[in-house]
């Protein structure tokens, strides 16, 4: 298929971007989205052009790198995907396809569809984490019982990559469920009762201080999470917040 | 505690309860309004308890002002707050494919009852007011109904009215339900209360709208 690219080129964090055309002929409808990229950059280089800057990694749908808004939506017209999981099959031959960055104040553009992620680092250090004794007395996970409905909602939060499609989803760039994917995988079992409080209280202390938006509730994030965190867990991070101050 | 007040969070539930307490008020409003459709004696024995009794009137009422002020002012302040923490905009971006334009568009519906209750205010508060304190006039039990038929006698009245009510009703079909969901509470009974929670958002209005149209059209 033959296809026009709109792609926002920018070339470093402190210039001004725009959105610049490409064509691209001859893709298939097998390749993965980032490989239609690759073929692109392939053509931009031969030209002696700047290929386009982009994330990645895995190309498995594991490491939430590739933070590409396809046609107005995070990771494209597809449901519990990425990028690099969209394939070309879902586009037409003719198409115009944009591509952006994701946006929100908080993840500012490094370089065309790169964009700065490190908030995400910062809010999981403030508290994303249990201590553990590693002393030798370590105790076997196993000897701790925990119901299957628990480790079952727990293990559903923790599929949480990171990725950030809810915050570039989300009309106000909230981090709610983000930080509620990662609130709610301790909250939920008993290695996180401990820390429990400084926890939530400290993850949403750094979120706020990261410059994200209010949650309004439209669930825009739920769908667009290529690992479908339930909204549940925004609700759970404020009863959690709310226990822990009052 | 401390941080709590200036957190995005207690902002949501700040938001939230005084959702709640302004939904809860229109189902008391409501009730009186269809006292009008049936029984005019009746419509002004409520009117005149709540127009005279001091709980209501020196207690409710500041509270409820109270609410309206703040829901407005703080759901203005989270819209600019969110507008900033957005940045730049998308080039394309297609809201419609994964949220309802009612979650999307709170602001604006939210403007737009706000412009509403001015004109709402206009008819019934000022009028109260100035029949109470400014220029007082005797006092007259049964003037309520007299005066609600004659505010409906005007077609655009009616009309902005009815405009105001579905507003309303676009407002509270996702704000309604996404209170819930700020205090906490998305559960088992989640499916219940969302069920519950559109019937009260197209039921009210409508039957807000109906008392309009009701004295518009038989007066």
């Amino acid at each position: 298929m033959n296809l026009t690219l709109k792609i926002w080129r920018q070339k470093s964090k402190d210039t001004k971007g725009k959105m610049v055309d490409y064509k691209v002929t001859d893709i298939s409808e097998h390749m993965s989205f980032l490989e239609m990229m690759d073929v692109l950059n392939e053509q931009l280089v031969a030209k002696d052009e700047e290929p386009v800057a982009f994330d990645h990694d895995c190309r498995e749908g594991i490491c939430g790198m590739c933070s590409m808004y396809i046609n107005g939506e995070a990771h494209g017209p597809d449901r519990g995907i990425t990028t690099c999981q969209l394939h070309m099959r879902m586009f037409n031959d003719g198409d115009t396809i944009t591509i952006e960055p994701f946006r929100a104040s908080a993840f500012p553009v490094i370089k065309d569809l790169v964009v700065d992620r490190m908030p995400f680092e910062r809010i999981q250090q403030a508290g994303g984490f249990i201590s553990v004794n590693t002393s030798g007395n370590t105790q076997d996970a196993n000897a701790i019982p925990i119901s299957k409905h628990a480790a079952d909602e727990a293990m559903d939060a923790a599929t949480c990559i990171g990725c950030g499609a809810c915050v570039a989803t989300c009309k106000n760039s909230s981090a709610m469920l983000f930080v509620a994917a990662k609130v709610s995988q301790y909250a939920l079992l008993p290695q996180g009762q401990v820390e429990a409080t400084d926890r939530v209280l400290n993850m949403v202390k750094q979120m706020d201080q990261e410059g994200f938006g209010n949650c309004t509730n439209t669930g825009a994030c739920e769908i667009e999470c290529p690992k479908g965190i339930s909204l549940e867990n925004i609700a759970r991070m404020n009863r959690e917040y709310l226990k822990a101050s009052l | 505690m401390s941080g709590l007040f200036s957190s995005s969070i207690a902002r949501k539930v700040a938001m939230a309860l005084s959702a709640l307490f302004l939904v809860f008020f229109l189902l008391i409003h409501v009730a009186v309004n269809m006292l009008s459709v049936f029984n005019e004696e009746l419509f002004n024995t409520a009117s005149h308890f709540m127009g005279t009794n001091p709980l209501v009137q020196f207690a409710m009422q500041p509270i409820l002002m109270f609410g309206v002020v703040f829901h407005f002012v703080m759901g203005f302040v989270l819209e600019i707050k969110n507008k900033k923490a957005q940045g730049v905009k998308y080039y394309k971006n297609n809201g419609a494919a994964n949220s309802t334009w009612m979650s999307r568009n709170m602001v604006y519906s939210g403007a737009a009852i706000l412009f509403f209750l001015i004109l709402h205010f206009k008819h019934f508060w000022v009028h109260e007011m100035n029949v109470k304190y400014i220029n007082p006039l005797p006092e007259d039990p049964n003037r309520y109904y007299e005066e609600l038929v004659h505010v409906f006698q005007s077609p655009i009245t009616v009309v902005i009215y009815v405009i105001g009510f579905i507003f309303l009703a676009l407002h509270l079909l996702h704000g309604f339900q996404s209170a819930f969901q700020s205090m906490g509470a998305n559960n088992k009974y989640t499916k219940a209360i969302k069920g519950f929670t559109k019937a009260y958002a197209i039921v009210i209005p409508a039957l807000f709208a109906f008392v309009a149209l009701f004295h518009h059209f038989n007066h």
